[in-house]
């Protein structure tokens, strides 16, 4: 970790994130205290169920919450400086050039009064200094890097003309037009069939090869961020459970929650047998316990898990895990108990 | 119609040549029909179930709707333990044939107490005999689905996604049923409340001996509960195999190509899949293409798809396919 900081500062910082909305019921603490590090050309997965503080966590760093929500604590650092500080020139700036992000719902985030080329081009005039007879042929020509076949016809086109993946594929070619470091797609597929979700994920892996940037996919499908990600946060009730790479995740999980995730899913190796569900139901921020935020649900709480907040504990190969089981393991096995 | 009767007695469910087409107006005075189901057939068995998979749009959730006909059906016949189900005789068959849907915040009414919701199916079909009777029963269905009997009283907006779809499947138990549509009940659910629902499902079959179609996209969970799979594009059935048979020999290009699309929760499986990425978009059901409906994706595609559509053949141990390959 300190070896990272002494030479060029990563390109994405998260640091004791706070991210707050004050609602009719009370101050609801959607994200508390997350802290990751995004380094250029990888591919960061933030996993949880609804709820979980996933996406606020990506809208903060675009700084794009609803009017009620405020970051009220820690840092963004974009290169070693703090976005959190930066006035709305400067996020103007941030927002699209340096980073970039896709909806899930590619339905709704289109405007269906202006036609796609229209769109893909104001995102290219505002951050950079193109004639529009130079935007339009950027625009066309990331029309066809996204895969769009015709892609002048298409240009002319308005969003209901085109079907869910198409229009997915211009949100894509939209938030890339303008070059960004970072793409930061919020569950971009959730709202796709399996094949056209395999055609987007695939598209977005060759971008991310070809242009060397870094992207976080925020999703509750496992099954995508294996397929995607290098590292991946796996958050519960606003709070990181544990980080890692994608290896360590799914093959040692260190924290309740993410075991209990894993079995729960129907995967190949456990057709014939029963899943074994996470008891309880998904937490309520309203009303959050003082301890861990999953003990509730968690089958080997202990005193200490409804007491205490876990901390964040460095396990081998860059694994962090905030569970209180990984304290006793380490206090009493030398080695952490997984293989 | 008469001389296929013998293979009916053995399934509780048998669909012939199902049709549904909805008109729909594309000018002022044109009306094109959209052929949303175009000649399925299938058949369940006592206490098994078959998964209906599909992309959105393919029809799965309206083979659902007309089986139990929510929707008249334009054509075909739908056999329920032998008999033929008409409008006439219908009724009867409500009792036997049930449903839980998809969204379990909208197919609740908020108005009603969970107590009446269960409940209702009771009094439509008069299956109590005192008022505490009633009660007794709902409470038993409510144990059966894992709700508390403090439940009864509250309304549905009190209540989790995975919750309500508790209340969904007890009001669909309520008139000790046969036969279940779940038409995708897990999909709005939660990843962490998706295996309880799941699992509930397989106990109440276990305990009940109730029959399943379970229409789904989530080839990953419908392949965890299903005994077969029936495969569906643009309104036919593709493919149907025992569950197994299918996932580790598929033959239709379409079902190859679906079951490699599937993410696969595991980092080493997913780096190593080889994907077979379609090409397109799925046409629009208003303009099928000629022949077999797969062929302007199909990579194996040749001049007979075009001419002729497919139909489902037997390749052996029940695995039908509905390909011109070999």
């Amino acid at each position: 970790m300190a070896e990272n900081t002494a030479k060029k500062p990563p390109l994405l910082q998260v640091v004791d994130l706070h991210t707050s909305f004050t609602t009719d019921k009370g101050e609801v603490q959607a994200v508390n205290g997350v802290s990751f590090t995004l380094e250029e050309g990888k591919t960061l997965g933030i996993v949880g169920e609804s709820g979980s503080g996933k996406s606020v966590t990506a809208y903060s760093i675009m700084q794009i919450l609803e009017q009620n929500g405020h970051i009220t604590q820690g840092q963004i650092l974009f290169q070693g400086n703090d976005i959190t500080h930066y006035s709305s020139k400067q996020m103007q700036d941030f927002r699209g050039k340096k980073c970039s992000i896709i909806f899930q719902d590619p339905m709704t985030s289109l405007n269906p009064v202006y036609t796609v080329g229209n769109q893909i081009m104001e995102a290219v005039l505002v951050h950079h200094e193109k004639s529009k007879a130079e935007a339009r042929d950027i625009a066309i020509n990331m029309l066809k890097l996204v895969g769009i076949n015709d892609a002048e016809r298409r240009f002319k086109q308005h969003p209901h003309e085109l079907s869910g993946g198409m229009r997915q594929r211009v949100m894509i070619a939209m938030a890339l037009a303008s070059e960004p470091w970072i793409l930061i797609a919020d569950e971009p597929t959730t709202a796709l069939d399996v094949t056209i979700q395999a055609q987007i994920l695939e598209l977005m892996q060759e971008l991310q090869q070809k242009l060397n940037m870094a992207i976080i996919i925020v999703t509750h499908d496992l099954g995508v961020i294996a397929q995607m990600a290098d590292e991946i946060v796996v958050m519960y009730g606003g709070r990181i459970c544990e980080r890692g790479t994608a290896d360590e995740i799914f093959y040692h999980p260190a924290h309740e929650y993410t075991k209990g995730l894993l079995r729960s899913i129907p995967s190949v190796d456990n057709m014939k047998e029963k899943l074994v569900p996470i008891a309880g139901t998904p937490i309520n921020l309203l009303n959050m316990p003082k301890g861990c935020a999953f003990c509730a649900r968690c089958d080997n709480a202990m005193k200490i898990c409804l007491e205490e907040v876990p901390p964040e504990l460095p396990l081998p190969d860059g694994h962090y895990a905030s569970c209180w089981m990984n304290v006793v393991n380490h206090n009493y096995v030398e080695e952490p108990a997984d293989e | 119609m008469n001389n296929t009767v013998q293979n009916t007695e053995k399934n509780l469910v048998e669909v012939r040549d199902l049709q549904e087409y909805f008109p729909i107006r594309t000018g002022l005075f044109k009306k094109t029909m959209l052929k949303a189901v175009d000649g399925v057939n299938f058949s369940i068995k006592p206490g098994e179930t078959l998964g209906l998979v599909g992309e959105s749009g393919c029809g799965k959730t309206t083979v659902g709707r007309t089986l139990l006909r929510l929707y008249k059906p334009t054509g075909g016949q739908i056999f329920f333990d032998g008999n033929e189900v008409t409008d006439k005789n219908m009724q009867n068959y409500r009792k036997e044939m049930q449903m839980v849907f998809q969204d379990p915040y909208s197919s609740l009414d908020p108005r009603m107490t969970v107590e009446d919701i269960i409940g209702e199916p009771l009094d439509v079909h008069k299956l109590y005999k005192s008022k505490g009777e009633r009660r007794d029963k709902i409470l038993e269905l409510m144990g059966l689905v894992g709700l508390n009997a403090e439940h009864a009283t509250r309304y549905v907006h009190e209540f989790s996604g995975g919750q309500r779809q508790r209340i969904g499947i007890a009001r669909a138990l309520a008139v000790n049923p046969r036969f279940i549509v779940c038409d995708e009940p897990v999909s709005a659910l939660d990843v962490s409340i998706q295996a309880q629902v799941i699992n509930m499902f397989e106990e109440l079959q276990e305990k009940l001996g109730v029959a399943y179609l379970f229409i789904a996209h989530d080839l990953l969970v419908v392949h965890h509960i299903s005994d077969r799979i029936a495969v569906m594009y643009l309104g036919r059935i593709v493919e149907t195999a025992d569950a197994d048979e299918l996932n580790e020999s598929p033959i239709h290009p379409y079902t190859l190509s679906l079951l490699s699309a599937v993410p696969i929760p595991d980092p080493n499986t997913a780096r190593a899949q080889k994907r077979i990425i379609l090409e397109g978009d799925v046409p629009s059901p208003l303009n099928m293409p000629s022949g077999c409906a797969f062929r302007t994706r199909c990579r194996y595609a040749t001049e007979q798809c075009a001419k002729e559509c497919p139909p489902l053949t037997d390749r052996g141990n029940g695995h039908l396919v509905a390909c011109w390959c070999k």
